[in-house]
């Protein structure tokens, strides 16, 4: 069975071997124009590696894990990433590996190569999802051209390929891929052609950049638009942008670089180049009978065809569900570099003194009007950093899932998640706040008349070491009785915080967890792993992938300390309607403010474990759980389930944090817990982060665990497997 | 060894090839109990083994009393399972392999079952071993041979 075909040979094959892109490069050849030397991996190779490997077993075992309809996007993240790293730790039986290597050897010896997909059926006219599969630039080698054509079968398996798995008819038992390894062009200028302009048929759209097309496809360079008659090709109009930066063959992979004065202020085309282009793409349309999507570049003046494919109206663009916003979460490098900056620079410390001066408002010199006016402003505010949380906070924590990827392409560890270990110690600001928490309860064990003090529910004096000490907790994070949401008493919170602490101090206090690899021996791998001219490079990643860790938390916490402010405006609001005294227009005043109207549904909403009785005759007990193991280790304890924020007060020692998703407000409690069950899927969410801090068993996505479970039942989490095993009567 | 104990044990390496699952009867206080294991034999069908957890029943039941009996079979859930599909019971004493030879033993049970190198590497998956004494082979609906393996 021969493992590389020719580009003559790729018909011959058919498009069930070869894939869409392949058979479309080889009809354009056909045709008499111009595209890169091109060989194809038909899908029968792809076949026979999961046959003799058997990881398709693996593979089935991983997607069938869990329903998918049950699934978050982290979760999906989360398969794919361990389906990649499979793939790239098995390798290819060594009769195909021999004959690849030398015929890739014989086609590109050391030249620059792309890697693509080409799946059956990718580039049809019935299911274009252009980017669901991954594509590789500048690989220079057999050996990693080898392990790219890996990477590019476990797209296959890519988290953008799960979610849409239904209309790829992504079927394990049946889906193949093919790849075509492509020489490397050495664009001058690159862009694309649309055939027709999605929001005018009849026009066409021309996108150009310097450089490698890469850029544009990413996002990373904004390209000039031209916008052409569809039918004439006549130019109606061109938007040109700030040209500043174009993308080149890197070391290996793609690497950024400032353009000339002159190309700054150039159009990387001119008329007759534009009008060639759509003439092509004409071509091509006649050729397949549809509008094309095509890529270009021009080496030397020379047009090059890179790919084609038609256009269709149902790309995913089109969904009207929430994945198109998930995959947004993709970023490259370069624009996580420079939504970094933007979070580090601007938005944090935006916030951060957004807090501060709401935190110096005065509401008792306060008409009802003024107060009013204060906590609709909040509220307001709120909204708007809440806004800014979900556009910029949570696609910057995709560098964290970026570094992974990195790490693994690089060390190609058998556990996919060992790169977790060299984002941990980051000075998380929750791990700040719990150390406070951690002094204060300090205290109270080395004090034996401020432990009988505060268990006769007195507050020592405002210059007491502990009350200075409480009052500067108060003021760094906010009243945790306040902030969980209880919002009716924030002067110590009914004295839920100092429950808390009077817990805290019964045992010695938790220690961050000590154990695991040697991080100074992880990191030297990793380095290890990149060439020298890379060295720069894979230091950023990891720099990227660690503050990404950072922030991933610390943001909750800026975004907690404003919704604090809010909370305290509100708070002010309901003393004031619950005084007996106030008059009839400041009441009406207040209770026309919806966030002294509002019953929240949170706090109220039930959730009655599904169990029957069990002194009825008949009865169902959950006995084991499955979810996802996300932090190593087994404990046994009492099962806390966590409704509503003010269960987190009654928090003991020992016991197992079970809760639908760990929100900032409920980390304080994890040094008293001996493992954490979220319902929410996911390892790199926030309870997981935290619990591995404190080298906690996690699991996550342990589905229906707040209905399955029972409030104070013992329960053993083994973090290892992700198992949750309920203790149930002798038989 | 006699031809029909040959073609008996024959027969059953035969089954446990292409077999992945077996019922495991396991029990403890005098109360027993059924579960489904992944499992494999070895050359000479002296020893099978599986993986489980050691949070589960059967781990607790199979360390309270090692005496266990692994089912088996090749039915395709048709009527004519009755009299096609082979049936073979082992009885034996189960315990977790912590011998020296544990990782050649491991390797040779995930070659049947590769997909679960993860799971065994977990600290909390425990690794059995079931030193088997006596096979009961039923086919044809109700022939049953009995092999002795070990005294």
């Amino acid at each position: 069975m021969k493992p590389l075909l020719k580009i003559e040979d790729f018909i011959n094959n058919g498009i069930d071997q070869v894939g869409g892109k392949a058979f479309c490069l080889a009809k354009i050849h056909e045709l008499g124009l111009t595209v890169p030397k091109t060989v194809c991996i038909p899908c029968r190779i792809y076949e026979n590696y999961l046959k003799h490997t058997r990881i398709k077993d693996t593979i089935l075992l991983e997607i069938n894990r869990k329903p998918f309809k049950h699934m978050r996007w982290e979760e999906i993240w989360d398969i794919s990433l361990r389906i990649r790293n499979l793939f790239l730790t098995t390798p290819i039986p060594q009769n195909i590996q021999k004959d690849l290597f030398s015929l890739v050897v014989e086609s590109f010896g050391k030249n620059p190569v792309a890697v693509r997909s080409s799946a059956p059926g990718e580039d049809n006219a019935a299911s274009s999802f252009a980017g669901l599969h991954d594509s590789f630039l500048n690989i220079i080698g057999a050996n990693n051209i080898i392990k790219h054509i890996k990477l590019v079968w476990a797209s296959l398996y890519s988290d953008a390929a799960l979610l849409y798995r239904k209309e790829l008819g992504l079927d394990i038992h049946t889906s193949q891929m093919a790849v075509v390894i492509q020489e490397l062009i050495p664009s001058d200028r690159s862009g694309i052609f649309f055939g027709m302009n999605p929001s005018n048929s009849n026009e066409s759209v021309i996108e150009s950049v310097y450089g490698l097309n890469q850029a544009l496809v990413d996002g990373d360079v904004d390209p000039d638009r031209w916008i052409l008659s569809q039918a004439s090709g006549k130019i109606l109009s061109h938007i040109e942008p700030v040209r500043k930066q174009y993308a080149y063959p890197n070391t290996e992979g793609v690497g950024f670089a400032d353009l000339s004065e002159e190309k700054n202020q150039t159009p990387p085309l001119d008329d007759q180049e534009v009008f060639q282009i759509w003439e092509t793409g004409r071509k091509m349309e006649a050729l397949f009978g549809r509008p094309q999507d095509m890529e270009w570049t021009f080496c030397n003046d020379q047009l090059i065809i890179l790919q084609s494919r038609p256009i269709t109206s149902v790309g995913f663009k089109e969904s009207d569900d929430k994945r198109t916003w998930y995959l947004t979460l993709h970023r490259s490098y370069e624009n996580l570099k420079k939504l970094y900056i933007k979070i580090e620079q601007h938005l944090i410390p935006q916030m951060i003194a957004e807090a501060k001066r709401l935190g110096q408002t005065n509401f008792q010199t306060m008409t009802a009007e003024l107060l009013c006016q204060e906590i609709e402003k909040r509220q307001t505010l709120y909204d708007h950093w809440v806004k800014v949380y979900w556009a910029d906070f949570i696609p910057f924590a995709h560098g964290i899932r970026l570094f992974g990827q990195i790490y693994n392409d690089a060390v190609t560890p058998d556990d996919p998640y060992e790169f977790m270990a060299l984002l941990e110690n980051t000075g998380l600001k929750s791990m700040d706040r719990n150390r406070l928490l951690e002094r204060l309860a300090q205290m109270i064990r080395s004090n034996m008349d401020l432990k009988n003090m505060l268990e006769d529910d007195m507050i020592p004096e405002m210059d007491h070491p502990f009350r200075i000490l409480l009052d500067k907790f108060v003021e760094e994070f906010g009243d945790l009785a306040c902030t969980t949401g209880s919002g009716n008493e924030c002067q110590y919170g009914d004295n839920g915080i100092i429950r808390l602490l009077i817990e805290f101090a019964k045992q010695p206090p938790k220690q961050k967890h000590t154990d695991g690899p040697d991080i100074k021996l992880l990191k030297e791998n990793y380095m290890n792993s990149f060439p020298a001219q890379k060295e720069k490079f894979a230091a950023d990643v990891l720099h990227l992938g660690r503050e990404s860790y950072r922030l991933r938390d610390d943001d909750n916490i800026h975004l907690g300390r404003i919704e604090a402010r809010l909370i305290e405006s509100v708070s002010e609001g309901q003393s004031r309607l619950s005084d007996p005294l106030i008059s009839t227009d400041e009441q009406k005043m207040l209770a026309q403010i919806p966030a002294l109207s509002m019953v929240s549904d949170d706090v109220s909403r039930s959730l009655e474990p599904a169990l029957s009785d069990k002194t009825s005759k008949r009865w169902f007990k959950s006995r084991q759980i499955v979810g996802h193991p996300a932090g190593p280790g087994i404990a046994t304890g009492k099962a806390r389930l966590v409704k509503n924020p003010q269960d987190l007060l009654d928090f003991k020692q020992g016991d197992v944090l079970v809760c639908s998703g760990v929100d900032l407000n409920m980390t304080f409690v994890i040094p008293l817990a001996s493992a954490v069950v979220e319902e929410r899927g996911g390892t790199l969410i926030h309870g997981a982060i935290i619990a591995r801090e404190y080298g906690l068993p996690c699991i996550t996505g342990a589905s229906q665990a707040m209905q399955l479970i029972e409030d104070g039942e013992q329960i053993t989490i083994d973090g290892y497997l992700g198992i949750i095993t309920c203790k149930t009567d002798e038989l | 060894m006699d031809d029909n104990m040959k073609h008996s044990l024959k027969q059953i390496t035969t089954l446990f090839d292409s077999q992945m699952l077996a019922v495991l009867s396991t029990q403890s206080r005098d109360q027993p109990y059924a579960s489904l294991v992944a499992f494999a034999a070895d050359d000479n069908l002296e020893q099978l083994f599986f993986l489980t957890p050691n949070t589960t029943r059967k781990y607790e039941n199979l360390i309270d009393s090692p005496k266990v009996a692994i089912l088996v079979n090749n039915s395709v859930n048709q009527a004519d399972d009755i009299y096609n599909a082979i049936s073979v019971t082992g009885i034996g004493t189960a315990a977790v392999v912590e011998t020296s030879d544990k990782t050649q033993l491991l390797n040779m049970y995930l070659k049947k079952h590769p997909h679960l190198k993860g799971f065994s590497k977990a600290p909390t998956t425990a690794f059995i071993c079931v030193a088997m004494k006596r096979y009961f082979m039923v086919n044809q609906f109700q022939n049953v041979v009995e092999i002795q393996v070990k005294s």
